[in-house]
């Protein structure tokens, strides 16, 4: 065992308390559905029993008779006093309101807002609410809504097709031609999606007087207060998001824009506070909180060796019946097409159609988990066209330590990575010798056995670039983040972040980061969530980025109030800066540590002695920062090549599992995950987030999907018929770390907040197919759920 | 809608109220008492984000009415410090391991592990999982929360005072 090299730095990297847990355990949490406001009205909704259908009448007569009921909402009202909805693609026919409006694209849509005294009245008066339908032609699959007789969901639009476009990298027919060998094959990565515990939930109060509306949302959204204005047709600055709200697991889809608005218009129309908290029904089908739902189709040219020379992937997309921001999850997944391997030429085709489903939204990973899926499907099958070991395989071509930084024909340059030796580790704490007798004796005993293999990448802390890649109508390239900090009168210091949290540990991250760079302990540093207006600009905790970007505005205020702390003290010791020393908040003068001035000394003058304050220095202490990725922005070149994302993190993850020969089902035995995102900034958050990230992929690989029927309805909308994983489900995971730092970071943290995720359905969906080898099967579609393997095993059976 | 008088104990205080028939006993808790701690996360009885101590036991109090906890005591959450302002042993187990994350989950968890640890004072780590596996959490993958409870289990075998204050 060789000895780590010792940490260079005093908080970060070291087991500390997350600063949030305490109020958690207390149950003293304030998250939006605890919020009672004096004159509260309340939402029930009433959802389209069809899949497509013109709306011919909403009578509300029945309903507004029930006493308490306040309000019954339809789309054409609320249309007429809103704009739409924005969408990240150039499709202006495609108009989303947060009501249906004359006609109804999916079952759940919401078509009518009941507002009432209480939840339970509003609900009573839904089912009063009678709606006047003539059902139209729908369509559910993918693939048949871009046939040219489809039946259209949206009929001003023309088609089906929301976005197409193939980009070509490098040389591809050229390498296909040349290569000795290529194999195609399909997957199918399902819909499903994170499905936090907490639906999500407004609060929504106008203020007539001030002409302010205050908000309170479970949300995890970008640019989500600017969305707000536009769409209610406000100025920026007369929507103030309270980013305090704690909000109760997202992992990507917490965007309920819809929601909002609505609530807000109510709240409006109304002159009282109104709450929307979905249940779990209207979570389900109506929140518009699905994930990918994807259709790929792959080829790969290759040679005697195994080394993978080209790649063809078409990514056929689902958006559901309308499309927000979700169809941009084609594009982050061209920032790391290749994976972890040295593949010289790509082609992508990335394609998103509408159906009559619920509306896709942002999930962990942004679409990057299902590439890998296919990308790790399509290195196992080149092991077994070869009959070379899929370990091996993935050594001849993972890209290697002195390549970095290394540039993929799409455009992005990787930072830095060792990914031969985070495999190795990986092995090592799976002990995969044991565990390849293990499944050597588990098939010798008639079982079927399996080991997983998955090697992948986390793009983290990007521009999202992707929308002007998808949209050149928008030229966004930046995606910054923001801090602000003071030290009061009393010298205690407080940070102010711009955006609510969903778990990922924020307050911790900047404590740790303020702490480390004024040598100050970080518990005694108070972190709070800015509300909208007050905020500096910020772009949530989406792409994996907060370490990186909210760890980068932190550091970068932290260095602006070191700087003036040593300014005060240089004036006032008469010597230059570099003479002195910083140390735990005092100043001393080097060599002569007698001759210093305290924190206290610092502060006091800051905040009492404009007569002994340097020329030029503001009264009081206190910095901000506002920090762009660390690449850059700049537009992608006509074809289409970009750098998004500054930092990528790797994992490797060996997974064991079994399945039962009868029933289909799949029990994981052993798990272990080598993990390299740089520097953690606290082990155990990001530890923790790496295990959630693992049971959300085994979820998605094994039992997670919105199934719809024939008949174009939901059947999994509640958690009875949506199955997640249990404490039963997830085993035991040996995670062993390492740290390729990355030069581009203050620390040389990389992101990790879709750590695990990224990689376990590729691992699982490995291990499955390990254990069906010797019976010749092979399968490529997720979830294997019962269901889909017990039928493969019975019909192979014969 | 018929209402009907109910007498109970919450967190070892007496509570009278008229509730209506059909009031959950989370509803109750949360809107009438604005005992905030317990959450709802499905209303169908599955995820367990709900769960309070009745008598003793741990139940979803999405799935009884309030007038069903009629004479019983209820503990939430909030009743799991041994005084106000302070946490318990588990809550502090749960803090040191880092068995959370959104923390939306977490009062069920830990009303759950109470259950456990009450009955099972050292357990496996597979009656842990046994007992957390009707609790849904979406942040942890669980590890943690297992991580949390053993070591709530060692302390507390450890101390003479099970309750005994962990102010840090």
């Amino acid at each position: 065992m060789i000895a780590e090299a010792p940490s260079p730095f005093r908080y970060i990297g070291r087991k500390r308390r997350p600063k949030e847990d305490r109020r958690f355990v207390a149950g003293s949490g304030r998250y939006v559905a605890d919020l009672a406001l004096p004159g509260m009205l309340h939402v029930a909704l009433v959802a389209s029993p069809h899949p497509a259908a013109r709306i011919l009448a909403v009578d509300a007569r029945a309903a507004l008779a029930l006493p308490g009921v306040r309000a019954v909402v339809a789309g054409e009202e609320l249309a007429q006093a809103t704009d739409p909805l924005l969408s990240g693609l150039d499709i202006p026919k495609v108009r989303r309101f947060p009501l249906a409006v004359g006609q109804a694209r999916y079952v759940g849509e919401w078509v009518a807002a009941v507002v009432a005294e209480t939840r339970a009245l509003a609900e009573d008066a839904a089912e009063r609410v009678e709606v006047e339908y003539a059902p139209l032609p729908f369509v559910i699959d993918p693939e048949a809504a871009l046939a040219p007789d489809a039946p259209p969901v949206h009929a001003e639009h023309g088609s089906n097709l929301l976005y197409r476009r193939k980009f070509v990298w490098g040389p591809v027919a050229h390498d296909f031609a040349a290569a000795p060998h290529s194999l195609s094959f399909r997957a199918r990565w399902q819909r499903s999606a994170t499905v936090p515990i907490e639906t999500f939930g407004v609060v929504a109060s106008w203020d007539a007087a001030t002409r302010l509306l205050d908000i309170w949302a479970s949300i995890q959204m970008p640019k989500y207060p600017d969305q707000l204005a536009r769409a209610l047709r406000l100025p920026g600055n007369a929507v103030r998001v309270h980013f305090d709200t704690d909000v109760g697991g997202s992992y990507g889809v917490k965007r309920g824009i819809k929601h909002s608005v609505l609530a807000a218009y109510l709240a409006r129309k109304l002159g009282a506070p109104v709450r929307l908290v979905e249940d779990r029904l209207e979570n389900m089908r109506g929140g518009d909180a699905h994930g990918p739902d994807r259709l790929f189709d792959v080829s790969v040219a290759f040679d005697g060796e195994g080394v993978v020379r080209s790649l063809k992937l078409r990514a056929l997309d689902d958006a559901g019946a309308y499309a927000g921001r979700a169809p941009l999850q084609l594009g982050k997944p061209v920032g790391a097409i290749v994976g972890p391997y040295r593949i010289a030429s790509v082609e992508y085709e990335a394609i998103s159609v509408t159906t009559n489903k619920t509306v896709q939204e942002a999930v962990r990973g942004f679409g990057q988990s299902p590439t890998n899926f296919a990308l790790e499907t399509m290195m196992d099958r080149v092991a077994r066209r070869l009959g070379i070991d899929r370990l091996e395989l993935r050594r001849r071509n993972l890209i290697r330590r002195e390549e970095f930084p290394y540039t993929i024909p799409s455009g992005s340059t990787y930072d830095s990575g060792d990914y031969h030796r985070v495999l190795e580790k990986a092995l090592a704490e799976a002990g995969y010798d044991a565990l390849l007798a293990r499944r050597e004796a588990a098939r010798a005993a008639g079982r079927l056995a399996g080991i997983g293999v998955a090697c992948c990448l986390e793009p983290s802390g990007g521009n999202s670039a992707f929308e002007p890649l998808f949209n050149p109508k928008n030229e966004t390239t930046t995606w910054m983040e923001s801090c602000s900090l003071k030290v009061d009168l009393s010298g205690t210091i407080t940070a102010a972040m711009a955006t609510s949290s969903s778990g990922q540990g924020h307050e911790t991250l900047v404590a740790t980061v303020v702490g480390e760079v004024l040598e100050r302990d970080p518990d005694a540093i108070r972190v709070v969530h800015a509300d909208s207006l007050t905020a500096l600009p910020s772009n949530s905790p989406v792409g994996s980025r907060m370490a990186i970007m909210l760890g980068g505005a932190a550091a970068g205020a932290a260095k602006k109030l070191k700087a003036d702390l040593v300014a005060i003290a240089a004036h006032n010791l008469g010597l230059p800066a570099s003479a002195l020393d910083y140390r735990e908040g005092g100043v001393s003068v080097r060599g002569d540590a007698g001759r210093a001035l305290s924190w206290a000394d610092l502060v006091e003058i800051a905040h009492r002695k404009f007569h002994l304050l340097p020329p030029g220095l503001a009264p009081g202490l206190q910095a901000f920062h506002v920090w762009e990725v660390p690449t850059g922005g700049a537009l992608p070149t006509p074809d289409g090549r970009v750098q998004m994302y500054p930092c990528y993190a790797f994992e490797a993850h060996i997974v064991y599992a079994e399945i039962d020969r009868v029933t289909g089902q799949v029990r994981l035995g052993a798990y272990a995950v080598g993990h390299d995102c740089g520097t953690m900034i606290n082990p155990d958050i990001v530890h923790g987030m790496t295990y959630g990230g693992i049971a959300h992929g085994i979820g998605a690989a094994l039992y997670e999907r919105f199934r719809y029927d024939a008949n174009g309805q939901l059947v999994s909308g509640s958690f009875m018929d949506y199955l997640m994983p249990t404490a039963h489900e997830v085993p035991e995971i040996a995670l062993v770390d390492h740290c390729t730092p990355s030069p581009l970071t203050e620390f040389g943290q990389k992101g990790s907040g879709e750590a695990g995720y990224l990689g376990a359905p590729a691992a699982v969906a490995s291990a499955v197919n390990d254990a069906l080898a010797p019976l010749g099967l092979a399968v490529a579609e997720l979830p294997m759920s019962v269901a889909l393997l017990g039928e493969l095993l019975a019909t192979a059976a014969g | 809608m018929s209402e009907h008088a109910i007498r109970l104990t919450v967190n070892g205080r007496a509570v009278e109220a008229r509730v209506p028939a059909r009031l959950t006993l989370v509803d109750f808790l949360r809107e009438a008492l604005r005992l905030t701690g317990t959450h709802t996360g499905c209303e169908h009885g599955v995820c367990g984000a709900c769960s309070v101590l009745l008598d003793g036991r741990p139940v979803r109090s999405c799935l009884i009415f309030a007038v069903q906890a009629e004479g019983g005591a209820v503990t939430t959450v909030e009743g799991l410090a041994p005084e106000p302002g302070a946490i318990g042993v588990l809550q502090d187990a749960f803090c040191e391991a880092h068995g959370l994350q959104c923390g939306f989950c977490t009062p069920g968890m830990l009303i759950a592990a109470e259950a456990l640890l009450r009955a099972t004072p050292l357990p496996s780590d597979a009656e842990i999982r046994e007992a957390i596996a009707g609790n849904l959490c979406r942040c942890t993958g669980y590890q943690q929360i297992v991580d949390a409870i053993r070591l709530a289990a060692q302390r507390r075998a450890g101390s003479n005072l099970a309750g005994e204050r962990h102010d840090r």
